[in-house]
């Protein structure tokens, strides 16, 4: 299910990094050799058999990070991203997958189509990529796509992001025939006829700056919705963005009464709110909208417990001229995927927020869970999918490898730098 | 938990800036309010002349543009300006590049090639003011950005206040109507809040924005301890089609319309134009001598001359205003 240009494996010794795998419960500073792009032995002072040699003094050696929730904007848009600049601009922010949303021109909604992407990432893919297929056939919400040749054509899970699937009795088929393919429906949960024209929370900050209110419970209400559908079917789903208080209470509910539904949060609903819009900076809208302090804070516990089990970019590239309008007139979506890592190791991890533990396993482990993908771990024996991390050093956020640069991280100043990523057996990023 | 401080902070050049715009009530003090309301008494004065035209800004350039139709703060802006001698070149979206597809950086750079002193730009979306300060050398003044801010407006109001009822402070205002889409009450709003009057916002619920800090009621009642009501227009054109805020203009006009019959003797009516007689204001306040429709018009005219002078000429106003419109 996963695509990436053929590479061989390489041979590297990874010598004296602290190694943190928290799902292979290892901590403890080691060498890693790698024969061959396999893990083949951890432990001290091991000999190099002429590797390549790595200096890991300093630095953390964790699994390469996994980001369920991405754009690459291909076809279609290949001025905004690629498959080549989006899978690079991952391997910069240490990811050794993503998953890309079905959401292109045209929309991934046939075999045809997917098969071309397909076809592509082995060629130009730095890291794995997967892709989502659409729920409905140009996600109009009117006709279900072909669910089963889709996932046969390699479709890892199917969505309708950026649009909610509007019409409850369509839920409920898309949900009843993906059964038959065993992938999961992973669904942006958006109540339009209550956000619709709304560009910034309903709130204090939308009151008195006067931008039409999209509110939380335009979300919530939805997420009920999937969540009775998903419960009344016994199908698993996916709740992509998570951006409120009530959404991650009905998510609670839902999973207490044996519903098996996952969900998402992405780096800048965990660290900002509604008031970060005052800037009237583009790059800060995206949909869903940054919300409250209390919506933040329960984001944060449900990932802090598990109740949110990933951490997703929604890496969103738009052209430069396209976010450079007042606020109303610009799209949604921001990128994210060479930040990630180090503004929640910046924002959450350093001020003891989040543990770093609990931060690796939401960026690899749980997404790779909840889309079935292989776990990238630090385990002799496995494929070499690894970060090797810096935790304190200091960058600027200035140049991206992604062919856009709509960060609302523009500018500022990070704690915490990729040092290299490896992917499939083979380097795939050096700072 | 921790408080994220804005990334864009550390974007901000240091010191003020030496250019000064008059872009949101938020960015002036009691003081800015204040000099600014004494240069408008000053200038009104000066009109009394039998040649009212002042030499103060001769040879500087002010350009109008407009990208929403309006009548009296397009016309009053470009008197003012003329009024103090200054050039004017007034743009409006319909028959120019806009039409074209132009963006408004684009338009922007295009105009901030002749050198203006001063744009002043109205535009239906937020922030544009403050995309026009980036991209241009001008001085910006906000004649109303969306449903944001209309600081002129707002400076125009409390002058009135103020020359007809001699007072300020303590004054208790209900403003009544559609505030939901009225950048008009949200300058006010905050006018109100430096300069220690009273507000009450009263209107159906709907058109009530949730989560504003600000005393709410949906009781037209309400408006009878209130020594001026200020009375918004109800505006059909930001309102979406099947949008519901209301069942009907006819339902608006029996709730919260303003009658004789609702209001106090000598209760003062203002309200920032156009009117809708028959909807929001009964035809029989809006002509009666309780209404300081006109006093406002004639105020706008004295204030705009203050704020072109100000943001040329005069002394520290807003530092705030300057950080935050240079940045955004």
């Amino acid at each position: 299910m996963l695509y990436a240009k053929e590479r061989s494996g390489e041979n590297v010794v990874i010598r004296g990094a602290r190694v943190l795998d928290p799902t292979e419960k290892i901590d403890a500073t080691i060498d890693v050799r790698i024969d061959d792009g396999v893990i083949a032995a951890m432990g001290e002072g091991l000999d190099t058999n002429e590797h390549r040699v790595v200096d890991g003094a300093g630095l953390v050696l964790t699994p390469a990070f996994v980001d369920p929730h991405v754009h690459l904007r291909t076809p279609g848009r290949e001025d905004e991203e690629t498959i080549a600049s989006g899978t690079a601009a991952a391997a910069a922010g240490g990811y050794c997958a993503i998953l890309a949303m079905p959401n292109t021109d045209p929309v991934v909604d046939s075999a045809a189509t997917l098969g071309a992407l397909v076809e592509t990432a082995g060629r130009e893919a730095e890291v794995a990529v997967g892709f989502l297929a659409a729920i409905t056939r140009g996600q109009h919400g009117e006709e279900l796509t072909e669910m089963a040749e889709l996932a046969d054509a390699g479709a890892v899970a199917f969505s309708d992001d950026g649009v909610p699937v509007s019409s409850a009795g369509m839920m409920r088929r898309a949900l009843q025939y993906a059964s038959i393919t065993g992938r999961k429906l992973a669904l942006h949960c958006e109540e339009q006829s209550l956000s619709r024209g709304g560009h910034v929370h309903e709130g204090a900050v939308a009151a008195e700056l006067g931008f039409a209110a999209y509110p939380s419970v335009a979300e919530s209400v939805m997420v009920e919705r999937d969540l009775a559908l998903a419960g009344y079917e016994g199908q698993p789903i996916h709740l992509l963005h998570l951006s409120s208080v009530e959404s991650v209470a009905a998510l609670r509910r839902a999973r207490a009464a044996g519903i098996a539904a996952s969900a998402e949060v992405t780096p800048h609903h965990l660290v900002l709110t509604d008031d970060a819009v005052r800037s009237l900076d583009a790059n800060l809208k995206m949909n869903p909208p940054l919300r409250a302090e209390e919506d933040r804070a329960a984001l944060i516990e449900a990932l802090k417990d598990g109740s949110i089990e990933c951490i997703a970019t929604d890496h969103a590239p738009h052209a430069l001229h396209e976010k450079d309008v007042p606020f109303e007139a610009a799209p949604f979506g921001v990128t994210g995927l060479e930040t990630a890592f180090a503004v929640l190791n910046t924002h959450l991890v350093r001020p003891g927020v989040l543990t770093l533990e609990t931060m690796i396993e939401r960026m690899t482990a749980g997404p790779a869970r909840v889309f079935g993908l292989e776990r990238p771990r630090v385990a002799v024996g496995a494929r070499a999918n690894l970060a090797l991390l810096d935790l304190e050093r200091e960058w600027r956020v200035e140049s991206f490898r992604s062919r856009s640069r709509n960060s609302w991280l523009l500018g500022a100043t990070l704690t915490g730098a990729v040092a290299m990523t490896i992917a499939g057996g083979a380097v795939a990023f050096e700072a | 938990m921790t408080t994220i401080r804005l990334v864009h902070d550390d974007l901000r050049p240091p010191g003020p800036s030496a250019r000064r715009h008059c872009i949101s009530i938020a960015d002036l003090t009691r003081d800015d309010v204040q000099r600014l309301l004494g240069t408008a008494r000053t200038f009104e004065s000066a009109l009394d002349r039998e040649v009212k035209k002042l030499p103060t800004l001769k040879g500087r350039l002010v350009v109008n543009l407009f990208y929403e139709s309006s009548t009296r703060t397009s016309s009053s802006f470009e008197l003012a300006a003329k009024r103090l001698s200054a050039d004017t070149l007034t743009l409006k979206s319909a028959g120019s590049s806009v039409d074209k597809g132009e963006s408004l950086k684009d338009t922007a750079l295009t105009l901030g090639a002749y050198d203006p002193d001063v744009i002043v730009i109205r535009h239906p979306q937020i922030g544009a003011p403050q995309l026009v300060a980036r991209v241009t050398e001008a001085h910006i003044v906000n004649a109303g950005d969306g449903k944001n801010q209309h600081p002129t407006q707002a400076l125009l109001d409390v002058y009135t206040l103020q020359q007809q009822l001699g007072r300020l402070e303590g004054l208790q205002v209900a403003i009544v109507g559609d505030v939901l889409h009225s950048r008009v009450a949200r300058s006010l709003m905050q006018a109100f809040d430096l300069l220690d009057i009273h507000c009450t916002l009263v209107g159906p619920p709907a058109l009530l924005p949730r989560g504003m800090n600000a005393e709410m009621t949906t009781d037209i009642g309400a408006i009878r301890d209130a020594d001026v009501v200020y009375v918004l227009r109800m505006q059909q054109e930001r309102m979406q089609a099947g949008a519901n805020y209301v069942p009907s203009l006819r339902e608006y006009a029996a709730r919260w319309g303003i009658t004789p019959e609702r209001l106090r003797p000598g209760q003062k009516v203002m309200h920032p134009g156009p009117m809708n007689r028959g909807v929001e204001i009964d035809p029989r306040v809006a002509d009666s001598a309780d209404a300081l429709v006109e006093t406002q018009v004639r105020s706008g005219l004295v204030v705009r001359m203050a704020v072109l002078y100000d943001v040329l000429t005069g002394g520290p106003v807003g530092v705030r205003a300057l950080a935050a419109a240079e940045v955004a």
